[in-house]
């Protein structure tokens, strides 16, 4: 899905959060100074959020616990965790469909905890997309527009051009039972846009797609919200997806925040045995001096002695082969291996092979 | 097969002899096989004038009353099916109230509409509470055998039937559709209006057939709740075959089935039941 070039540029004009801006109907009809923001205007970076101190309990649970969270303007931001580690509830707190128990949560500096979700500035994208199945796919996107009491005309316009940002227009008067999921996903896009909000909030929504979709649907969100300058706030449980991404990785465990930055910073320096198991990719070795985690295309088997390790399976990955180990503890390790090391030392499941690394790459972990 | 023929036998052959019976001449005393349109030109006589003949006027009154009914079952039904969709939090409740709803019909219709009678009667307990209470100084007479007391007894009856089909539909609506609803700036109202209730929509038309067809066709509760007052085409329907006008009540059988299909494809035209089921 290409963005449009600049000629034909549907981006809406820019409110405040929540207004119905419908002042100017209807004789001057459609509404072309709505259209041409980005030749006009440079664009302004919205959707700075603010987590204060944010609590969340349901009865005795505490689902997230006094979070504090920056996430600056213009951001993709990811959450993410394995499940019931808060960072669904965290989302819906910042959407508005949960009340937080505790702190603040503020939106472009406005606190906006207390505040229904349709007058916070963001919008929601939800999981398998909830579109209305009654509604065809323009009056989905237009629906906003009409709780708002847009005029019909208008709203339809600029569900129209919408639905033409995401290239739906030629299904505007399907209904959502006859789309496929990548395109169901492009008009829940299309309606969660339409109001023109500071940050999206996506909960998993890749997690409906089949592989090969995920992938570039991965790519055009993040070109999306590149091109709009808000913030994405995606909530998601698959690594793959977080660092791809996110500018700003945000992994959560039991309803805290684990560890926090780019992608680079969190895969290159977990800063806990969990971050490292969690992201993959990383060896977790029990050294006297302490645990220390070493990033498994770093790892190699040595020549002598080492840290010792049995072979659990070895699989070929195209690129090489992937080895499955495991240490005296049960951990377990990965190694790649390329096709002629693996030719120079045959290796079958349950040989006893040893580990070695250079220094420089040891990552000291803080006890858990 | 066995099931076409179990139709054939107790539901097409009826029809059919019905069908011919309405064409079929008759005296004071005889059936007379003919094929006549006597009866439908009778049931019609004078209603081209512009007073309305006694045919038009047993419809409007039955239809009347249908409106009514079809419009309090809808409203109570409707909101008691949401309460228990959407209110209730949990599933053994839901069971619970659900069931206390189908309470009433372990007696027999007949029983719970006369129940009421003591109730609404002159010396009822509705009348004596209301002069106790000093709010009448006499009786208040249109409590019982009126047409309020037809409609009161049709909605005891018949609501169930729209509670039913209607909480089937609304337990079948993704609760995330009403937050994203919320998330788009809707009010509960217009939550309640542009997302629940066209979702609700098959539930809707099937509990309406079932109130239609049953009050349209109804002449027991018309007879006992309306104090034998109140003309309805159920009624006129039996009156004719007690006094053995067959031909005549066929005729008007006929007649009250094609505008009660009439209605039910209505409805179904603003529904498409077949894939809702």
């Amino acid at each position: 899905m290409p963005i449009h070039a600049a000629g034909r540029a549907p981006l809406p004009r820019i409110t405040a959060p929540g207004r119905a801006r419908h002042a100017s109907c209807c004789p001057g009809f459609p509404q072309p100074e709505t259209l041409r923001l980005e030749t006009l205007a440079p664009l302004k970076l919205r959707g700075a959020i603010e987590f204060v101190g944010v609590s969340k309990r349901f009865g005795a649970t505490t689902a997230v616990s006094a979070l504090d969270l920056r996430i600056p303007a213009g951001t993709y931001c990811c959450l993410l965790g394995p499940s019931g580690c808060g960072k669904t509830t965290t989302l819906r707190m910042l959407a508005g469909h949960e009340q937080a128990s505790d702190g603040d949560i503020l939106l472009d500096n406005t606190n906006v905890t207390g505040l229904p979700p349709a007058r916070r500035g963001t919008a929601m994208m939800f999981q398998s997309y909830a579109l209305f199945p009654h509604l065809s796919c323009l009056d989905n996107v237009a629906f906003s527009l009409r709780m708002q009491g847009v005029p019909k005309p208008e709203r339809h316009a600029r569900a129209a051009d919408m639905l033409a940002l995401v290239e739906m227009d030629s299904y505007a008067a399907r209904l959502p039972a006859q789309l496929s999921g990548g395109q169901q996903q492009r008009v829940a896009l299309a309606r969660a846009l339409v109001t023109n909000p500071a940050a999206l909030l996506l909960d998993e929504p890749l997690s409906a797609l089949d592989p090969f979709l995920r992938g570039r649907v991965r790519a055009e969100l993040k070109r999306f919200q590149q091109r709009l300058g808000i913030s994405f706030v995606h909530v998601t449980h698959s690594q793959d997806e977080a660092l791809a991404l996110a500018d700003w990785v945000v992994l959560m465990k039991d309803g805290r925040i684990e560890q926090q930055g780019t992608a680079m910073a969190l895969f290159d320096r977990p800063r806990t045995a969990f971050v490292a198991r969690f992201l993959g990719g990383h060896n977790v070795l029990a050294l006297p001096q302490g645990q220390v985690a070493v990033r498994a295309d770093r790892t190699r088997l040595a020549e002598g002695g080492g840290y010792p390790a049995t072979l659990r399976a070895l699989e070929y990955t195209g690129t090489g082969f992937s080895l499955s180990l495991a240490d005296a503890t049960g951990e377990e390790l990965g190694v790649l291996l390329d096709e002629a090391a693996l030719a120079a030392h045959p290796l079958t499941p349950g040989d006893q092979v040893a580990l070695t690394w250079d220094a420089a790459d040891e990552r000291p972990l803080d006890p858990a | 097969m066995p099931l076409a023929l179990v139709l054939a036998l107790f539901f097409v052959l009826p029809l059919l002899a019905t069908a011919v019976v309405s064409l079929w001449d008759y005296t004071e005393y005889s059936l007379v096989p003919d094929v006549t349109a006597r009866n439908y030109r009778e049931m019609f006589e004078g209603c081209a004038s512009f007073t309305l003949c006694t045919t038009f006027r047993t419809y409007l009154s039955t239809l009347k009353l249908c409106l009514l009914v079809w419009m309090f079952t809808l409203t109570i039904g409707f909101t008691v099916a949401y309460f228990l969709a959407f209110m209730v939090r949990t599933e053994t409740m839901r069971t619970v109230l659900f069931l206390l709803c189908t309470a009433p019909f372990l007696t027999s219709n007949v029983i719970r509409m006369i129940s009421w009678i003591p109730l609404l009667g002159r010396e009822g307990v509705a009348n004596r509470a209301l002069k106790s209470l000093g709010i009448v100084s006499q009786p208040v007479e249109w409590l019982l055998f009126s047409e309020f007391s037809v409609v009161l007894a049709f909605v005891h009856l018949y609501t169930l039937f729209v509670t039913v089909p209607v909480f089937n539909s609304l337990m079948r609506i993704d609760r995330r559709l009403l937050e994203a609803a919320r998330d788009a700036g809707a009010t509960g109202w217009q939550t309640l209006w542009h997302v629940v209730v066209p979702l609700a929509k098959p539930g809707i038309v099937i509990g309406s057939i079932f109130v239609i067809v049953l009050v349209m066709g109804d002449f027991v509760t018309i007879g006992v709740m309306g104090g034998q007052q109140i003309a309805s085409v159920g009624k006129v329907i039996q009156v004719q075959m007690s006094y053995l006008q067959f031909p005549a009540a066929a005729a008007q059988a006929m007649v009250l089935l094609a505008l009660v299909l009439g209605m039910i494809v209505a409805l179904t035209k603003l529904v498409d039941i077949r894939r809702e089921l």
